[in-house]
């Protein structure tokens, strides 16, 4: 296995130009970085989100007139699984709780954590197990201003100015302000920060940084997060209940219009059951398995933008669903890797990107989105990509440029688990550059909520992926996880302080909501076999569907 | 410029269903026994999925960091079983395969903030590391490549800190757990070791208690609720005025400390 004879020849370019590299960034010269003016034109005319196919207007609830990608308006613009006239509250089995956190990655968690530090019964439901997330998937860093020549003030900057200035700016003041904090929360849990023998974080830069804030834990730092915190949390069985392999397909409402549970499906024994809550937190993350416009996703198995779809039936505006990540690098070779996501720590060590004739053609540390652009210009407009054996296109990120740069063992020690997944087939990445690819990587949208994470719907909390407006149209490395950490913590508490603060419990649950969404439907006209939340993408082939003569598909599930 | 280079694709990328190359060879395994002919160059995972199966368990990141889907299997005829992560391990001819999503295994509640990292508090939580029989069993179990057995013996004799640094890259897949004759549950043990380790054997940042201090005083709400209400063409001109800190920045201090 390996690459190709083919690919082989074309890494001799890569080579005769490596030494070269290597020492004009030892002396600290690198390929240019763009101008604002030609950041803004490369995104206009190269990134998937610009592009007039594939979207299209959204024609029921909040956000009603908006164009999003069609794969995204099919599960917003669809029926609920259960029609709320089919639903008996009287008989359906109920738990009763303070606060439901809907959501175990490590936003739901962190909410969850909060909720009962404050005071709260939490039952946390999530479809997968817990910690089945994009939480563990991202590897490369926590972003944090906690060293001296850095401060939240240029966290903010980097953050807004890496969204094109489109980020909600309150949003990104309470994100850069309780980094630090959470950084110092995750440290008392426990967490295993890389760090200097005296205590001080190792540090590095990320796409468009302008100080060196990315914390991180080998290469495994959301996996590092995550088992923390679940480990907390089940650490306080009298207080968190965690529900696996319960997904929530609608939220509740009682008369006032509060939020006051959900309608959750026993994914294995196919039932539904009611939990009641005094508030609910919504953190069920993305949509990277929609595969917009028909991208590979870096993405988790349960990415299906559920909470997107009941909270918008629950009455929450969506804000920047226009706007979707597509991480630079993805592995494009081998096919088994393919999607599979290749930190933004790669070329934070010094790695450059290369065209099929060895040349460097964008600066490393462009912001993400500005990055993607780039390399698809570089492969679509110029030709100058390198085609795999399947018709896929990559360009090459010269990963062996570290063991020189950083030193003989830096790939082994900082990015261990990428080693060990391309020696698997054959590559061996302290040697040979990786083959990479824009992938579908993160809902930038999402959820419209304020600084304190309540949502339009009073009691309905939401953090994380689901929600939008922090990272406006384009995040910067290492805030996802500072994101779901910030907001998941500020949900729980103000949850928590929601749910004691009630006067009086919540009335009777209702789905009249979701009645009214129903009706809106129809007016439209929208196809009647479209049902969501989706759950689960479907990757039967046509084949199999063809014989599958009696089987029946509920949506995407069988 | 070459023709490969200039070769020019229609499609750019497509989803998650498998891509096969032309006459793509298929070969036999067995899914619990039974026989499906499958494309030689998937992963277990998606050779599943080809077969017609739907994932409700045994399926998380499909990118082996959740630890959702362990499998074993033999090859037809070979008396070694072999341990993997569904969508890390390519298929093989005659490979017989079942799946181990879920393992029972014993966790300890505990109050972190109550405990010290010493050997005496893990053995206390986990009694049975002390009937580890050595046979390394859970080492060969482990898809990750984790010298399992040595964190166990690390825990025995006390020495949390390498415990807690061996058993790093541990996705808790349970695999070894499943193995483990003397019923330990590793992976929970490991948790507990690195948590120890992380809490209070590394050294504290000093400089981040520092600045936790700082912005509780409200030290940067002034600046930060001013950032929020800048116009664009403010916040553009000091995000492009902002110095940057250089790659080898040993030493380095920004020339404007205004808003440090």
């Amino acid at each position: 296995m390996g690459y190709t004879p083919e690919m082989k020849e074309l890494i001799k370019r890569v080579e005769a130009t490596r030494a070269e590299r290597i020492e004009r960034t030892r002396r600290g010269e690198y390929f240019p970085a763009m101008t604002l003016e030609e950041r803004e034109e490369v995104l206009r005319k190269f990134h998937p989100d610009y592009k007039p196919e594939g979207r299209r207007e959204v024609r029921v609830g909040p956000n009603k007139g908006e164009v999003y990608p069609e794969e995204f308006v099919d599960v917003l613009e669809a029926y609920p699984r259960i029609p709320p006239e089919r639903v008996d509250f009287s008989v359906l089995p109920t738990h009763t709780t303070d606060v439901l956190v809907i959501g175990g990655g490590g936003g739901g968690t962190a909410a969850a954590l909060l909720a009962s530090d404050n005071g709260c019964r939490v039952i946390l439901a999530t479809k997968l197990r817990h910690g089945d997330a994009n939480t563990v998937m991202a590897e490369g860093g926590i972003q944090g201003a906690d060293q001296e020549v850095d401060s939240p003030y240029f966290h903010f900057l980097d953050t807004i100015g890496g969204g094109h200035f489109t980020n909600r700016p309150d949003l990104v003041a309470a994100l850069t302000r309780d980094a630090p904090l959470v950084i110092s929360w995750l440290e008392s849990l426990g967490m295993m920060f890389d760090k200097l023998p005296d205590g001080r974080m190792r540090v590095r830069h990320g796409g468009g940084t302008s100080r060196k804030r990315m914390h991180s834990a080998g290469d495994m730092t959301g996996s590092e997060i995550m088992r923390v915190l679940r480990d907390e949390a089940r650490n306080r069985p009298d207080r968190i209940e965690v529900m696996e392999f319960s997904a929530a397909v609608e939220i509740l409402k009682d008369a006032q219009g509060r939020a006051c549970g959900a309608l959750l499906y026993n994914m294995e024994t196919e039932e539904y059951f009611v939990v009641r809550s005094k508030a609910v937190v919504l953190a069920t993350g993305g949509f990277g398995r929609l595969h917009i416009q028909g991208f590979a996703t870096t993405n988790h198995y349960g990415a299906t933008a559920d909470g997107l779809v009941m909270g918008y039936r629950a009455g929450v505006p969506l804000d920047f669903m226009h706007s979707t990540q597509y991480h630079p690098t993805g592995a494009a070779y081998p096919e088994q890797n393919v999607g599979l996501l290749i930190t933004e720590k790669v070329r934070g060590l010094g790695a450059n990107l290369l065209n099929v004739h060895g040349e460097q053609f964008v600066f490393e540390r462009e912001p993400r989105d500005v990055e993607s652009a780039a390399i698809i210009r570089e492969c679509v407009e110029r030709g100058n990509g390198i085609v795999t054996p399947v018709g896929r296109y990559g360009v090459w990120l010269d990963s062996p440029m570290i063991e020189e740069l950083e030193g003989p063992g830096t790939i082994e020690r900082e990015l261990p688990a990428k080693f060990v997944q391309f020696m698997r087939y054959g590559i061996d990445i302290r040697k040979e550059p990786m083959l990479v690819y824009p992938t579908l990587h993160y809902q930038n949208g999402g959820l419209k909520i304020t600084p304190d994470a309540e949502t339009a719907v009073p009691g309905l909390f939401a953090a994380g992926e689901v929600t939008g407006g922090v990272h406006g149209e384009n995040r910067l490395m290492g805030n996802s996880l500072l994101d779901i950490t910030v907001f998941g913590r500020r949900a729980g508490r103000n949850a928590a302080e929601y749910a004691k603060g009630l006067a009086e419990e919540p009335g009777e649950p209702t789905l009249d909501h979701v009645r009214e969404f129903v009706r809106e439907l129809e007016e439209a006209g929208v196809d009647p076999s479209r049902i969501s939340p989706m759950l689960l993408p479907d990757y039967t082939t046509p084949d199999v569907k063809m014989r599958q003569l009696t089987a029946h598909y509920h949506g995407t599930i069988r | 410029m070459s023709a490969q280079a200039t070769k020019k694709i229609e499609v750019i990328a497509s989803g998650d269903r498998p891509i096969l190359p032309e006459g793509a060879r298929t070969v036999p395994v067995y899914i619990m026994g039974k026989k499906y002919l499958l494309p030689e160059t998937l992963t277990i995972q998606k050779a599943i999925e080809y077969a017609g199966y739907q994932f409700i368990r045994a399926c998380g990141c499909r990118g082996g960091i959740c630890g959702a889907c362990p499998t074993v299997w033999r090859i037809q005829g070979d008396f070694q079983l072999h341990f993997g992560l569904a969508c890390q391990t390519v298929i093989q001819e005659n490979m017989i395969l079942a799946q181990i999503p879920f393992f029972p295994a014993n966790k300890a509640v505990y109050d972190l903030e109550a405990l010290e990292a010493t050997g005496e508090v893990v053995a206390a939580l986990y009694p049975e590391i002390m009937k580890c029989v050595g046979c390394n069993t859970c080492t060969r179990a482990c898809p990750m490549d984790i010298d399992v057995m040595e964190y166990i013996n690390a825990a025995m004799r006390g020495d949390v800190a390498r415990a807690a640094r061996v058993s790093f890259d541990c996705i808790q897949c349970g695999l070894c757990s499943a193995r483990c004759p003397a019923q330990i549950a590793h992976y929970h043990v490991a948790q507990l070791c690195r948590r120890l380790y992380g809490k209070y054997i590394l050294p504290r940042a000093a400089h981040l208690e520092k600045r936790v201090e700082e912005i509780q005083a409200g030290k940067y709400d002034g600046v930060l609720e001013d950032l929020a209400r800048m116009d664009h063409e403010e916040l553009r001109k000091r995000y492009v005025e902002r110095e940057i800190e250089p790659l080898d920045s040993t030493g380095w201090e920004p020339e404007d400390k205004t808003y440090l």
